[in-house]
């Protein structure tokens, strides 16, 4: 567990004016993304300097937003033009790029085989697609690759990334050491054994450990189709030390002190017990853990006994209500009493509905087991956030003096 | 297309992105076909679900557990299929343990495609088809599925092994389950979204996609999460003119007599609060509206609608909740 601390701050300009590297993580459908992206955007305009956003999988509207729909993992910088379009000045530059796993792979293999030949007999063999889509967190792993890669082009003063959906987010953190596991391991060795001998097609000589694996896999899958794999992954293998090394130098950037990690939860049962495992992963593996991100929280209103005693007055007792209201403020459509009695009543019930859900979450944050530096709440914001000015609002209650630093939302973006 | 009359299949698979609310559809999904009299089976494909939470049971395993009358719940588990898979098919003996090998071939399952689907396919096909020839016990077979993304991969499992494996054991198992998957009368695929941007984007590419690439039929959408409309169009009017300051005030006097608040705090007894919180659900389902429309526009399939459910926690009353408006949905 993290070590006990004072009080968490609300706001991220502290972690990110001492820190290279943000990596953004969480469960899948908490917010990570614009989360990522509102973060960039609202350092571009607050902290000055170059802060990149690398996105993986951005809705459409978001990656139209940053430009980076057609790029691949080429960098666009957004131009100040939109800055002011969107009602701001930057006093940095935001960058962005999204993660184009194919792309990344196929460079990777190109750089890392002795030689072309090996690298086209790769790229073309049909299981690549399919090991490269989903082998040993292969999306995880190319982007702590693309992370490594920008960071050593010394061109960015922050990066913020984003990573990609996993069930477990711990996955990720594993994949740089995963990888050279795998080149290493006992399983490739006998998928490549007979080809490594030098031996004819059947002609296999394996260990005996590896025998019964083979009458298995024979039986099951065909010798052929078993043959095509050991084959695929010998030439795989070419690529051992590049990748091992390169594994090795990701795995120390993240350790590093000048990146740290931001969890990004919603308040539901579910996201939040993975963000909270995840940040217990962070600590016990010597990471930093810089920032726990609450997003789509409740507006504090919800919370707020007044509104509560309010509500049920509303919803139990609207007719006098309504004729109190309609005696004072007379005419128009607040006049006709039985249409204000049922609104009222209506906007009583909507408020104890939603006032349950907002106790929950406020019973969540305080059961909350890890406290990091900076404990943050975005709100839920009743509008899309798909133009530079929504993550850009989104961005800046993670700052001091943001619009809702407050985590009360007053009105949401345009 | 109001009724997909979904339960008269024998096979409902159940997708969506992430988090829409998969688990607990297909709970109720359960529920309801259980208290219709049916024997449910609900396969749970992802060892690391909660979906008997929501019948508050403890977690399950390979072996089915009845959690409810009529429902029985398995947790999918590769190295338990595949050694069922090779006893049943290949009548390989089983091995008394096959951990080492099993981890070899989860290796190879993982590079290789389609294997490790086919282990989870294969165990749901054989299901469903012993629950046809009367070896099984079962009415329904209901899948807690892969999300979205996966979803193709794991359906289309068969045909990806029948295009990678020419010839062997596996590839003649793998006409039978295609055959299964892709008769109307016995399976559907439900997607599960919310209506918000990326769940409406994905379900609508995942239709696509499973149109062009399976011959797996669709049954439904269920959306997920509506948000009730509070307001007539009219009275949508008399909540705006009551927002103004002047009617406000008004207002908060009003509610302030009435809870016996005194003083200066009578003109801030809560109602703004209470007007606020109304402005946010108003304004949260017409966002929501627009997605919706951009679904019912993209999507020419059957869409069920199922209510927000405003709770402290979800266990079987939820559940309950849910299977009831599928229920009405259904027309049931
Ligand atoms: N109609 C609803 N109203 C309110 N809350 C809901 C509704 N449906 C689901 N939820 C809640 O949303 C959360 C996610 O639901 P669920 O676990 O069913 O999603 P899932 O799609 O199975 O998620 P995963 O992709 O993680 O398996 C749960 O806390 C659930 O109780
Ligand atoms: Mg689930």
């Amino acid at each position: 567990m993290t070590k006990a601390r004072s009080a968490p701050v609300d706001v991220l300009d502290g972690l990110l004016a001492a820190r290279e590297i943000v990596v953004f993580a969480g469960s899948g459908g908490v917010g990570k993304t614009s989360v990522a992206a509102a973060t960039a955007a609202a350092a571009a305009v607050r902290l000055g300097g170059k802060v990149l956003v690398l996105t993986v999988d951005p809705a459409r509207r978001l990656a139209d937003a940053l430009g980076v729909e057609h790029l691949g993992n080429v960098e666009r910088r957004i131009p100040d033009e939109e800055f002011k379009q969107a009602g701001a000045d930057a006093r940095g530059e935001l960058w962005a790029a999204m993660l184009d796993t194919k792309q990344a792979w196929d460079a990777l293999v190109l750089e890392h085989t002795p030689d072309e030949a090996t690298a086209y007999r790769i790229l073309e063999n049909p299981l690549y697609h399919n090991i490269t889509s989903r082998f040993v967190q292969s999306h995880d792993y190319i982007a702590m690759e693309r992370l490594y890669q920008v960071h050593q082009s010394g061109e960015y003063d922050l990066i913020v990334i984003d990573t990609p959906p996993t069930r477990n987010a711990i996955d990720f953190l594993e994949a740089p050491k995963r990888m050279a596991d795998f080149f290493g391991g006992r399983l490739l060795r006998w998928m490549t054994a007979p080809y490594r001998a030098g031996q004819g097609r059947g002609a296999r000589v394996f260990e005996v450990a590896a025998r019964p694996f083979y009458q298995v896999a024979d039986r099951v899958l065909g010798g052929q189709f078993v043959h095509d794999i050991g084959e695929f992954f010998f030439n795989f293998q070419t690529m051992y030390d590049g990748f091992v090394e390169r594994a090795r130098a990701v795995e120390r950037l993240l350790h590093d002190r000048r990146t740290t990690f931001a969890v990004v939860s919603t308040l539901e049962a579910a996201p939040l017990r993975e963000a909270e495992l995840f940040c217990s992963e962070l600590d016990d593996r010597g990471f930093d853990l810089g920032a726990l991100i609450l997003n789509k929280a409740l507006p504090a209103y919800f919370r707020d006994p007044g509104g509560h005693r309010a509500a049920v007055t509303l919803s139990e007792h609207a007719e006098p209500v309504a004729q109190a209201v309609a005696e004072t403020a007379g005419d128009g459509p607040v006049a006709d009493r039985e249409a204000v009695g049922r609104v009222l009543r209506t906007v009583g019930e909507s408020f104890l509905n939603f006032e349950v859900v907002a106790q929950r979450e406020l019973e969540l944050q305080r059961a909350l087991p890890v406290v990091p530096e900076v404990v943050a709440c975005i709100p839920y914001f009743e509008v899309d956030i798909y133009d530079l000015a929504g993550l850009i609002t989104m961005g800046s209650c993670l700052f001091s003096d943001g619009l809702f630093s407050d985590g009360a939302l007053s009105e949401g973006p345009s | 297309m109001s009724n997909p009359d979904l339960l008269s299949r024998r096979l409902l698979v159940v997708t969506g992105k992430g988090g829409v609310g998969k688990t607990t559809v297909t709970a109720a999904l359960a529920l309801l076909a259980a208290e219709q009299g049916k024997r449910v089976l609900v396969v749970e494909v992802d060892a690391k679900g909660n979906l008997t939470d929501f019948f508050e049971h403890r977690p399950v395993g390979f072996e089915p557990v009845e959690v409810y009358r009529g429902v029985h719940v398995i947790t999918m588990d590769t190295e338990a299929s595949l050694r069922e898979y090779l006893r049943i098919h290949l009548r390989v003996p089983v091995m008394g343990r096959i951990g080492p090998v099993a981890r070899a071939f989860d290796f190879v399952a993982n590079a290789a495609p389609g294997v490790k689907e086919i282990l989870t396919i294969g165990k749901i096909a054989h299901e469903v088809r012993e629950s046809l020839r009367g070896n099984a016990p079962w009415d329904l077979v209901l899948v807690d599925a892969a999300a979205t993304g996966h979803i193709v991969a794991q359906l289309g499992a068969p045909e990806t092994m029948r295009e990678f494996v020419s010839v062997g054991p596996v590839r003649n198992q793998t006409e039978w389950m295609i055959d299964l998957l892709s008769d109307p009368a016995i399976t559907a695929l439900n997607v599960v979204a919310t209506p918000e941007e990326m769940p409406v984007s994905e379900t609508i590419d995942l239709v696509g996609q499973v149109r062009e690439r399976l011959s797996v039929p669709m049954g439904a959408v269920i959306v997920n999460r509506v948000l009730p409309e509070l307001f007539t169009h009219a009275d949508e009017e008399v909540f705006e003119s009551l927002r103004e300051p002047k009617t406000s005030e008004a207002l908060d006097v009003a509610v302030a007599d009435l809870t016996g608040v005194g003083g200066e705090s009578r003109k801030t007894a809560g109602s703004v609060a209470v007007l606020e919180g109304a402005r946010l659900a108003v304004t949260l389902r017409r966002t929501r509206a627009v997605h919706l429309q951009r679904l019912r526009d993209a999507v020419d399939l059957p869409l069920l609608y199922l209510p927000y459910v405003f709770a402290r926690d979800h266990g079987m009353r939820v559940t309950r909740v849910i299977a009831d408006s599928l229920g009405d949905e259904l027309g049931l």
